[in-house]
């Protein structure tokens, strides 16, 4: 067991290699200079040169790769251009609303799209069954600003009910907190569901089909036992797997929305640093998301047993 | 006179078959039906339009629907009909542009890491690198590097979709290069590119269509997107995302700027979606039985 735990855990190590080398020749290789694309339009020569020398533009590329490398295993991801400070303290004093939308929306969608992929899969051909699937091919199809802006029409300018937008920390006032997380978690909520309720649907199909099922239902047990005790469970694993590499559609889908609702988070300040051309925040944000997918899928995978007994390292 | 009487004779010929199909599969035919008249509005722009979306009328500015403006106008009085259908052609543009790049790229690498072990190695790596990099967020930093045009956008859309490609051709690669009818041919002293070319491309060919769709899809909504956070296309294109990315700020005294475009991109990626399942459905039948 501990051998494949060990490999899992190195397999990681040549992912993320491959992210920094990626973020890394992202801005050598672009086309024209970088440090004047970064200067914007209005820059002197100087400003360039300056430019190119803080990032360390004007040195060999291995030699900027390891020195960068090096300095990124020591938990510095380097200084913003524009605001002179630590990309990581940016990073983290931003990393609030985008968790707790990402969370909110996560949770949201797992208690919406299992339920349903389930009766889906238990009622498969029905028109129930056909209405899910429509409804969830139509939830990958509208954009986050459709669903955002009518429900903001509909329910915060029109009928009052809940704020237009912005973010209120937990730590200052938990009730308002709430409120404003609810119109952006219904919004991003959507695709997330759709995702979930048909791998849910598709891999009960699976499941249900099998030998202990019909044993399952043989020896009397009521259909809600079967389904959930006996068939979800043996089909967590896909779903859960599924929870994991979605993760990238909803950081995705997190970085509209926030504009959206002017939440001001992770994906605002990566809009505000591609504006700027502050090229460390861009990368210091790529590198953060990546680990973090790498490793919530990692975790996922070593979590198998737990989920399956039949699955063994 | 031999390619018209081709172009005409081979559909009716054909035509029983496809009716039944279009029968057996109604949602597929609606969207493919929808897809057309999108497709249609979009083409012909210049010529069903009423007026020159680029014209300012600030006297007009904002206004709601009406005769004169079907779609109502936005902050500089500009025609939203004419800017709704027009943006149809950047985002029709986009999406092909997208998802034949990304399905030659991916092919390509596809087929060599699933034919040559050690490349295989290093590419699915970096495959799997640039897997866990979301794909708005890499496009984003693409858009970072160099001035905004569509071009670039293309690029920097394309680049996120490559990986699942490859995946999805090397997959069939690998499973097709065992079959024994390739032994048979390596055994009659079939040279590779013609292997590749008679006997293990044309398997990859049903998945890939059905794939290149789906991609089509997504690089029309992620466009939209980018776009609409500024970092898409250049704001004087009137695109789906721009029109929006515009309108967001009247949001409250002129909902129709943002209504119109946003209806007519949700459109056009459902039909673009239902046609994939369809695709699928028709093409891939394993396929349709997993998902």
């Amino acid at each position: 067991m501990w051998s494949y735990v060990t490999r899992r855990i190195l397999a990681t190590i040549p992912v993320l290699g491959v992210v920094a080398v990626v973020v890394f020749l992202m801005l050598r290789l672009s086309p024209g200079d970088p440090a004047a694309i970064i200067a914007g339009d209005s820059a002197t020569l100087d400003d360039i040169a300056m430019i190119r020398e803080q990032l360390g533009l004007d040195r060999p590329l291995l030699q900027q790769f390891v020195l960068w490398v090096l300095q990124l295993l020591g938990g510095d991801l380097g200084n913003s251009i524009y605001l002179s400070r630590p990309v990581l303290g940016l990073i983290l004093e931003r990393v609030e609303p985008t968790l707790a939308l990402a969370l909110t929306t996560m949770v949201f969608a797992m208690l919406l799209a299992i339920p349903t992929g389930v009766l889906a899969a238990w009622r498969a051909g029905s028109w129930v069954d056909q209405t899910i699937m429509a409804l969830s091919v139509l939830a990958f199809s509208v954009p986050v600003f459709l669903i955002g802006y009518g429900l903001v029409i509909g329910l915060s300018l029109e009928l009052e009910w809940l704020p237009v937008q912005g973010f209120v920390s937990i730590w200052e006032d938990p009730w308002r907190f709430a409120s404003h997380l609810v119109l952006p978690t219904l919004t991003l909520g959507l695709v997330y569901t759709a995702l979930l309720a048909r791998i849910t649907r598709a891999t009960m199909l699976e499941t249900l089909n099998e030998d202990f099922i019909r044993t399952a239902r043989a020896k009397g047990l009521g259909e809600p036992r079967v389904l959930l005790l006996h068939a979800l469970k043996s089909a967590s694993v896909p779903i859960v797997t599924t929870i994991g590499t979605g993760l990238a559609l909803l950081i995705g889908g997190v970085v509209v929305t926030e504009s959206v609702f002017a939440i001001p988070g992770i994906g605002r300040l990566t809009i505000e640093a591609v504006l700027q051309r502050d090229y460390p925040i861009i990368q210091g944000v790529i590198l953060v998301i990546a680990a973090v997918y790498v490793l919530v899928n990692l975790v996922i995978d070593l979590a198998y047993p737990l989920l399956d007994p039949r699955i063994r390292f | 006179m031999g390619t018209t009487t081709l172009g005409v004779a081979a559909p009716a010929r054909r035509s029983p078959g496809l009716l039944r199909r279009m029968r057996r599969y109604p949602l597929p035919t609606l969207g493919a039906v929808l897809l057309i008249l999108l497709v249609a509005t979009a083409l012909a722009a210049p010529w069903i339009t009423t007026h020159d979306p680029f014209e300012m009328n600030i006297v007009d500015r904002l206004q709601p629907p009406s005769a004169e403006y079907w779609f109502g106008t936005d902050a500089f009085g500009r025609d939203l009909f004419s800017r709704t259908l027009h943006g149809g052609r950047v985002s029709l543009a986009i999406g092909i542009a997208v998802a034949v790049a990304s399905t030659l790229v991916g092919l390509v690498i596809g087929v060599v890491a699933g034919y040559f072990r050690l490349a295989d190695a290093i590419l699915m790596r970096v495959m799997d690198g640039l897997m866990a990099i979301p794909g708005i967020l890499l496009a984003i930093a693409l858009m970072s590097l160099t001035r905004a045009s569509i071009a670039v956008v293309i690029v920097a859309i394309t680049i996120p979709e490559i990986p699942r490609v490859v995946r999805l051709v090397r997959a069939v690669v690998l499973t097709v290069r065992e079959q024994v009818y390739i032994e048979a041919a390596t055994a009659i002293g079939t040279r590779f590119p013609r292997l590749m070319l008679k006997h293990i491309l044309p398997n990859t060919l049903a998945p890939l269509i059905v794939q290149a769709t789906y991609i089509a899809a997504s690089a029309v909504l992620v466009e939209s997107y980018l776009s609409f956070l500024g970092v898409g296309t250049p704001p004087e294109v009137p695109s789906w995302g721009n029109i929006i990315a515009e309108g967001r700020l009247f949001v409250q005294i002129a909902f129709w700027n943002i209504l119109f475009p946003s209806v007519f991109l949700a459109l056009m990626v459902l039909s673009i979606n239902i046609l994939g399942d369809g695709l699928r459905d028709m093409l891939d039948p394993r396929l349709a039985r997993r998902l």
